[in-house]
């Protein structure tokens, strides 16, 4: 088979259904069970750490200034 | 190191005066002469800092000053842009300002282009930059890797500009829409864009928070696309490297939908993904509240990223392309309706709880009409990708008036309002200068892309019954030229639309530029009582 068919043959059946499955598995993954304190706080992450690094001098680890 | 240092710039400075002597057009020896001026400015200031103590930066500290360079740069680019395109509205209106003493050089043709990159790549370029860079510190609580590399990355960018632009004025365009700076650009460009990935990359490594936050995914996947894009997109043959002329490696039908590929997803990858990153940090900052749904912009960041690259064939209707590839391209657009929507939900309802900041915070206004066009211009996209109103539409004024609600509308209002929350954080400031600047502001710029996009719509749908009009005999009825003297008057609400947007800028230059000179700092002003809201 000639090299264009072969490749259109290819994308249109398992490479499809291999990107679709991903996909499926994203939405799976993110609303597996347990998952909704580790987004919550990964949501939260905007509101820490605005001034300086953490770790850094004055600051505690939580990036909370003190 | 400082002697390496040394010895490349004297040899790149060498060499472009070589170049320059050498050069076979007058676009590239210019190009050569900038390049020689730069390279031997920063021979010369290294020369004379080679036995000076150098200061070592505050690691303790977020690296703000590319930052800040990046706020300036924005709002510079963006009057620039703004002020080419409303020229160039005029001149459509009224040709005679063609004149002849520019032509060739400042003739709509040439500024077109110029009009199309300051406005994506100079001024959307650098906001995405600067917000990426500011975002990935305070969300991996990490200051920038690399050193210096950032501030590489933000002078390199703005050579890439210089030269792009320069370039266009006198002729060096390898003619591909969005993507017209010739060859040694496109090598430089590269350069300094695995440079910016490195920064920001390296930054996402060194992050003391355990999850990368996704306005960081969005921006990630900004970066490697368009890299990915830009490589494929440009690969050419230089007829000579004293030259600035290239050929294209791809041909026909190939090189169009080579092409098609990378433009519609410089708009899905620079203008939306990127802008999304912004959306996902600034938006519950301004707001003080977070996401909406985290869940929600995880599945928005894969479907998107997954739908996006398949949409390109819907430029190319009607064309050598073949009819299973551009259904492709159509039935993705539409099915890419559905993460739009998405995500620009998402935005909206991290307001949620807080609905009335809508009317006591012009930033947040902002944010909320840059969605709201967002979703406008999400809906009509699909709308005009199908083949029957691409038929319609295409080659007419209704897909300058579609681009430009999505540019003006949703790139423009929330690079502003991003502009608007960095410079007081960024210039340590109590806050902005002035409240009712920015609501000013933020109505010249609505009404002016309202008068932009109605003209647009009703010059592009007359303008495409015109050409398809026919008599009784099976004649057309309308030469083009009768469609050029028809959109006279929509022209004329164009170009007011546009001086408006412009206007508004200004005025927000203004009102930064008095914020970081006139507000006291931050510090200062809290041991003030503060009147409560």
């Amino acid at each position: 088979m000639e090299t264009y068919s072969f490749l259109r043959q290819l994308a249109d059946s398992w490479v499809l259904l291999a990107l679709f499955t991903v996909f499926l598995g994203v939405i799976v993954w993110a609303f597996r069970p347990g998952s909704r304190p580790l987004h919550d706080d990964a949501a939260r992450t905007v509101f820490r750490n605005d001034d300086a690094p953490r770790g850094a001098e004055g600051h505690s680890p939580t990036g909370e200034p003190k | 190191m400082v002697y390496a240092r040394l010895a490349l710039l004297g040899l790149v400075a060498l060499v472009a005066a070589i170049a320059a002597n050498w050069g076979r057009d007058l676009a590239y020896s210019v190009h050569a002469a900038i390049v020689m001026v730069i390279a031997g400015g920063l021979f010369l200031w290294e020369l004379r800092n080679v036995d000076e103590p150098r200061l070592l930066p505050d690691q303790g500290a977020y690296m703000d000053g590319p930052i800040r360079a990046g706020v300036i740069a924005t709002a510079l680019w963006g009057v620039v842009g703004f002020l080419v395109g409303v020229f160039i509205a005029a001149q459509l209106a009224w040709p005679a300002l063609n004149f002849d003493w520019s032509e060739g050089y400042a003739n709509f043709g040439r500024l077109r282009p110029l009009h199309t990159s300051a406005v994506i790549f100079a001024f959307g370029g650098n906001a995405l930059i600067a917000t990426s860079l500011y975002v990935v510190q305070r969300t991996s609580a990490a200051r920038l890797w690399g050193g210096n590399l950032a501030w590489f990355v933000f002078w390199g960018y703005q050579l890439f500009i210089v030269l792009a632009a320069t370039g266009y004025l006198l002729g060096a365009t390898q003619s591909k829409e969005y993507a017209e700076p010739e060859w040694y650009v496109d090598i430089w460009l590269t350069i300094v864009w695995v440079c910016y990935l490195a920064v920001f990359l390296g930054t996402i490594f060194k992050r003391r928070e355990p999850h990368i936050y996704v306005a960081n995914w969005f921006f990630l996947a900004f970066i490697v696309t368009v890299a990915m894009l830009h490589v494929v997109n440009n690969l050419s043959i230089p007829v000579s490297i004293w030259g600035s002329r290239s050929v294209q490696v791809f041909s026909g039908v190939q090189d169009a939908m080579t092409q098609w590929w990378y433009g519609h997803n410089a708009v899905g990858f620079f203008l939306t993904a990127g802008f999304l990153g912004m959306m996902y940090y600034f938006v519950p900052k301004q707001a003080g509240r977070p996401v909406y749904s985290y869940k929600l912009s995880i599945i928005h960041f894969w479907a998107l990223i997954f739908l996006y690259i398949w949409a390109g064939p819907h430029h190319l209707h009607y064309t050598a392309l073949p009819d299973w590839a551009s259904t492709l391209g159509m039935v993705f657009s539409i099915i890419l309706w559905m993460p739009s929507w998405g995500g620009m939900i998402n935005g909206l309802m991290t307001l949620e709880g807080a609905w009335d900041k809508i009317r006591t915070d012009p930033i947040i206004r902002m944010f909320v009409a840059s969605l709201a066009f967002y979703g406008m211009s999400t809906f009509e996209g699909p709308m005009m990708s199908i083949r029957a109103v691409n038929s319609l539409s295409h080659y007419t004024d209704w897909t300058i008036g579609h681009v430009h609600s999505g540019a003006l509308g949703w790139n423009g209002l929330i690079t502003f309002a991003c502009l608007y929350y960095l410079t007081p954080k960024l210039w340590d400031r109590a806050g902005l200068y002035s409240l009712r600047a920015v609501n000013w502001h933020f109505w010249l710029a609505t009404i002016g892309i309202v008068l932009y996009a109605a003209s647009m719509w009703v010059t592009g749908i007359m303008e495409g019954l015109m050409w398809r009009e026919v008599d009784a005999q099976g004649f057309l009825v309308n030469s083009f030229a009768d469609t050029v003297s028809a959109k006279f008057p929509m022209y004329v609400v164009r170009m007011t639309g546009g001086l408006l947007f412009l206007a508004g800028a200004l005025l927000m230059c203004w009102n930064l530029f008095m914020t970081v000179r006139a507000v006291p700092q931050r510090d200062a002003a809290q041991t003030q009582a503060m009147p409560a809201e």
